[in-house]
């Protein structure tokens, strides 16, 4: 069993008959050691493309591009004093995309040699020129100059793969530690590493070598009264990042102080995971004695970790130019903001509201130098004072809306994948003026201060929201009075973004981001940031989400 | 090579078995062969094929446990996967919650309708036909199609140093179709799965999510507010998406609730096993050799499945137990099955539509997430056909809700339960329930 065949968009959802008993996350598992093997030889995979791309073109290709990817995990699992499972996995495998007749074709194979990769292209090319007999439109691709033979690798000051595991292990099990003696009843954490080697080249020219880190701390603290019956839990307040392990080393400087009256502590490029896990321990059990919260509408005031799931869900998946054009339709749905909304200039948000498109943010899990068809990344406008201005596009999808330029935003999950259209980084501006969070709070009335991911669910077309937090904090004229429960608030996307009143300034400015961002059929995964400053909304409908069961 | 037969699959178990040094040694060996085809905007966007065989090697040395894989099976490389499982396990801590692997096995004999032929011999040109003929449909009717068809025919094998040897072979084919008007205005869904490819009709599927979405056209709005509702097998339970059954199916594990962190933990300690939280019209078993959902006759662990009982008449009847749990509380060692079945009637939903004075028919939910676990709140949305029903017919097409709801208290508010069908390897009856709380209006179609 030397090769694994896949025509076209390949499934590793197609496992999903028999999950094994163990966890897995993706490749073959194997010893960590194994991880801290370099990747192949640039000058081999120059030669292993090349041969890719001359079968691609011999076989009738008008455009080839070809991925030979290497892509490391390792996941460390615990819980209270035990380690659960440490999973370390390789992938190793190119792929092969084709333009024959107008049309797309695609092939990859896991045998990694100069016949492997041209046997694969040669598939790709014919399942091109199969497909082509039902296509009724060619394709048509924004043009990309070559960049010749370039590099790129995120700039991360230690590579999380070369710290020995018992060194990790001992950070999450300290951190349980800190949880377990301030009195939480359960404590899970973990630790997920990622490094993505991929070789990219196509018949433009290009050779573009890519060495890319992301790494996930993250846990979760559970209190429970037995008598009531009553049990709640927080999550970390960490973000996933473009980041090697030196995100685990944590610096004051990096530390943002909540409102006062909060405890609350958010984090930008370092992340303290015994700090965050004792602050979690002393929350979750005031959560289980906080005040229900009474329904109705408030001020929101959200922490800059929580609003960047609010900005995913309402502003980065409806303007992703597949969802606008139908082709996401029978899973994740369309968009409301169609390039007949978008021509009416109804505002999207209130003047303030600045969002830009970025896959090149320092420290962001979607930086890269160039995407997954060779084209060089940058930064663009989204919606600017309020206003929706541009989408998310790939080289196919230029054309569509009478551009000639793609935005770089093109990502496989593996060399197993095609590469389609997926979220870049996508943030809110800062406010201009000096604003701090307490300034911010003293200013609002009647509200509500929320930090954290909690429960979120928003319709197929984008517009009706709800989303949840990991900890609520009242605020009454002007100062946080104690914490909530039971909050969630559902809103309408532009009636949200329009009621947009204030946004901190810069120095409050800090990710949010999410590993797995689920997209197509099957489903593949990419992982996003999404940067803001702790903003505040009026008026926004909060439900009280408590019911009585039993 | 994906699916090997039993004997082929064990020749190269045994075989790496006796390559181990371990003082246990489980191995597992897993092949899928497949293909899918997806659409969009009556056209085929891509097709994709899988054809893998995979092998998972877990060593053990007292407590300590580690495990390698690989998918290629030349001696060289199997060695090497029991070389690194080994290396990984004896640099592994000790396992509080070890337990020896299982010995020798029974397994009943699987149903002969879990693998088929027909499916395990499509072809990309039966694919592409299927596809055709729904897209074929909707630019008749001038409308837009989008589609995804995946299928695959797998098997697993498993043996250990105990003795364990289990293997069974599987096919599966699932199809959804969503179904636009050009103008956005109307949407309809269609979902479907089988093992046997032959009982699968794409155009029949498209003709139902046309219907729906030509229907939905004019959508009007009304107050969110409780709500009598018929939720059509597909609202109860999704194939791409958490749902409210399965999110109930899926909270019936033994130690969360035990441990105190799951709606079945009692106030001051226990689970509620033998108590009735269910209107008495609730029974949901499992049976791996059921007919409409066969499947496999052992747990990914080795356990055998059996027919379960997990709810009958609103009582909690079982919980499933990882073998660590089990051993510790001294409770039956019941593994998670992998497909139930909720008893039904033999009402069909436009039986249960013409029984019901007023009323919103639900097609589809979507985006479901949790919101307290406490309760099993969750909320989500109405999808992709949502109509008002008056006097025993649907009057007219309704604008999308938001609900927040939980499945144990719309499990309390039955009003009717409908002829059960298959969805997502599940037999799943359509609801009629009253006092579905609907909390907002959404402008999604």
């Amino acid at each position: 069993m030397k090769r694994r065949d896949f025509v076209g968009l390949s499934g590793l959802a197609a496992g999903a008959l028999f999950l094994p008993s163990f966890p897995s996350l993706g490749g073959n598992l194997v010893t960590p050691e194994q991880l801290l093997i370099p990747a192949a030889d640039v000058a081999l995979k120059k030669r292993l493309a090349d041969a890719a791309l001359n079968a691609a073109k011999s076989a009738g290709a008008s455009y080839a591009d070809v991925r030979i990817g290497r892509s490391l995990n390792q996941g460390i699992f615990t819980r209270e004093k035990q380690v659960q499972n440490i999973a370390s996995t390789e992938s190793y495998g190119a792929g092969v995309r084709v333009l024959a007749n107008g049309t797309w074709g695609f092939a990859a194979t896991n045998t990694v040699s100069e016949a492997g990769l041209a046997k694969a292209a040669q598939l790709a090319v014919q399942i091109a020129k199969a497909n082509s007999k039902v296509q009724k439109e060619q394709v048509k691709l924004a043009p990309v100059k070559g960049h010749g033979e370039v590099s790129w690798k995120t700039p991360i000051q230690q590579n999380a793969f070369e710290v020995p595991i018992a060194q990790k292990v001992d950070l999450l099990l300290g951190a349980n530690a800190k949880a377990m003696d301030n009195g939480a009843s359960f404590v899970n954490s973990s630790l997920f590493q990622v490094n993505e080697q991929k070789y990219f080249a196509s018949t433009d020219g290009s050779y573009i070598d890519q060495d890319i880190h992301r790494i996930w701390p993250t846990f979760s603290v559970t209190a429970i009264d037995r008598a009531s019956g009553k049990f709640r839990s927080r999550q970390a307040l960490s973000a996933p990042m473009g980041m090697g392990y030196e995100y685990l080393t944590p610096k004051a400087a990096d530390k943002v102080a909540g409102p006062a009256g909060s405890d609350l502590v958010g984090y930008k490029n370092s992340y303290d995971i015994l700090e965050d896990a004792t602050a979690a321990t002393k929350q979750v059990k005031q959560k289980l004695t906080a005040k229900s919260v009474t329904p109705g509408k408030y001020d929101l005031v959200l922490d800059p970790h929580h609003l960047g799931l609010t900005i995913h869900e309402s502003v980065g998946h409806p303007t992703e130019l597949d969802r606008v054009l139908g082709y996401e339709a029978n899973y994740a749905g369309t968009s409301f903001a169609t390039l007949e909304w978008r021509a009416k200039k109804q505002p999207y948000g209130s003047k303030l509201v600045n969002i830009v498109a970025d896959k090149q943010q320092a420290n962001s899990l979607g930086a890269v130098g160039f995407d997954d068809e060779g084209v060089k990344t940058k930064k663009w406008d989204l919606i600017k004072d309020g206003m929706l201005i541009d989408y998310q596009k790939i080289r196919d999808q230029a054309a569509m809306v009478g551009q000639n330029e793609s935005d770089g935003c093109c990502y496989a999950q593996s060399w197993a994948d095609v590469q389609f259209q997926r979220m870049p980084n996508v943030s809110l501006q800062p406010g201009k003026t000096k604003l701090s969070v307490d300034d911010m709070v003293k200013g609002v009335d009647k509200g509500i201060y929320i930090a954290g991911h909690g429960s979120f669910s928003i319709d197929q077309q984008r517009y009706n929201s709800q989303f949840g937090g990991q900890v609520f904090y009242e605020i009454n004229k002007g100062k946080i009075t104690g914490m909530l429960e039971d909050v969630a608030y559902q809103t309408n996307t532009l009636e949200f973004w329009n009621s947009c009143a204030a946004i901190c300034d810069e120095s409050d400015y800090r990710f949010s981001g999410f590993f797995n961002d689920g997209k197509g059929q099957p489903s593949q995964s990419s992982a996003v940031s999404h940067g803001s400053s702790t903003t505040r909304f009026n008026g926004v409908n909060v439900i009280n989400t408590a019911r009585k069961i039993g | 090579m994906a699916i090997l037969s039993k004997e082929e699959a064990q020749a190269i178990l045994t075989k790496v078995l006796s390559y181990s040094k371990a003082d246990e040694c489980e191995v597992t060996l897993n092949g899928t062969t497949g293909g899918n085809v997806r659409s969009a905007r009556n056209a085929i966007s891509t097709a994709g094929a899988v054809d893998n065989v995979s092998l998972a090697v877990e060593s053990r040395f007292g407590k300590r446990s580690g495990v390698a894989t690989c998918n290629e099976f030349d001696e060289a490389t199997l060695r090497r996967c029991v070389q690194r499982a080994e290396e990984i396990a004896r640099l592994a801590p000790e396992s509080p919650e070890y337990v020896p692997f299982l010995g020798a096995q029974k397994y009943m004999a699987p149903s002969p309708a879990a693998f088929v032929a027909a499916t395990a011999n499509i072809t990309p040109d039966y694919r592409a036909q299927q596809t055709a003929a729904s897209m074929k449909l909707c630019e008749q009717k001038k409308l837009s199609s989008a589609g995804f068809l995946n299928d695959e025919a797998g098997f697993i094998a498993k043996r250990n140093s105990k003795g364990l040897e289990a293997y069974q072979q599987l096919t599966n084919l699932e199809y959804s179709v969503t179904v636009r008007t050009p103008d956005g205005t109307g949407s309809g869904y269609a979902t479907a799965d089988y093992n046997d490819a032959s009982k699968f009709d794409a155009a029949r599927l498209t003709q139902i999510a046309a219907d729906k979405a030509s229907a939905s056209v004019g959508a009007k709005a009304i107050e969110p507010g409780k709500y009598t509702v018929i939720l059509e097998p597909a609202a109860l339970v999704a194939n791409t998406d958490a749902s409210l059954l399965a999110a109930l199916m899926n909270a019936l594990d033994a130690r969360n609730a035990d441990e105190g962190r799951s709606f079945l933990s009692k106030k001051g300690g226990g689970n509620k096993k033998g108590e009735k939280l269910f209107d008495e019209r609730v029974t949901i078993y499992s049976d791996p050799l059921n007919a409409e959902i066969p499947t496999l006759t052992f747990s990914g662990d080795g356990r055998p499945q059996q027919k379960m009982t997990w709810i009958e008449k609103g009582v909690v009847k079982n919980l499933y137990t990882s073998r660590f749990w089990a051993q510790k509380s001294g409770v039956p060692d019941i593994p998670r099955p992998s497909g139930w079945i909720m008893e039904g009637g033999t009402q069909s939903v436009q039986d249960m539509i013409k029984g019901t004075e007023k009323g919103i028919l639900v097609t589809r939910l979507w985006y479901i997430r949790p919101v307290d676990p406490q309760t099993l709140l969750y909320t989500g949305l109405t999808r992709d056909g949502t109509f008002y029903i008056e006097n025993g017919k649907i009057k007219h097409p309704v604008k999308n809700f938001r609900f927040n709801e939980s499945p144990i208290i719309m499990l309390n508010n039955l009003e009717a339960i409908g002829k059960p069908q298959r969805v997502g390897g599940n037999l799943v009856p359509p609801l009629k329930i009253r006092d579905f709380t609907f909390t907002s209006l959404s402008d999604a179609v």
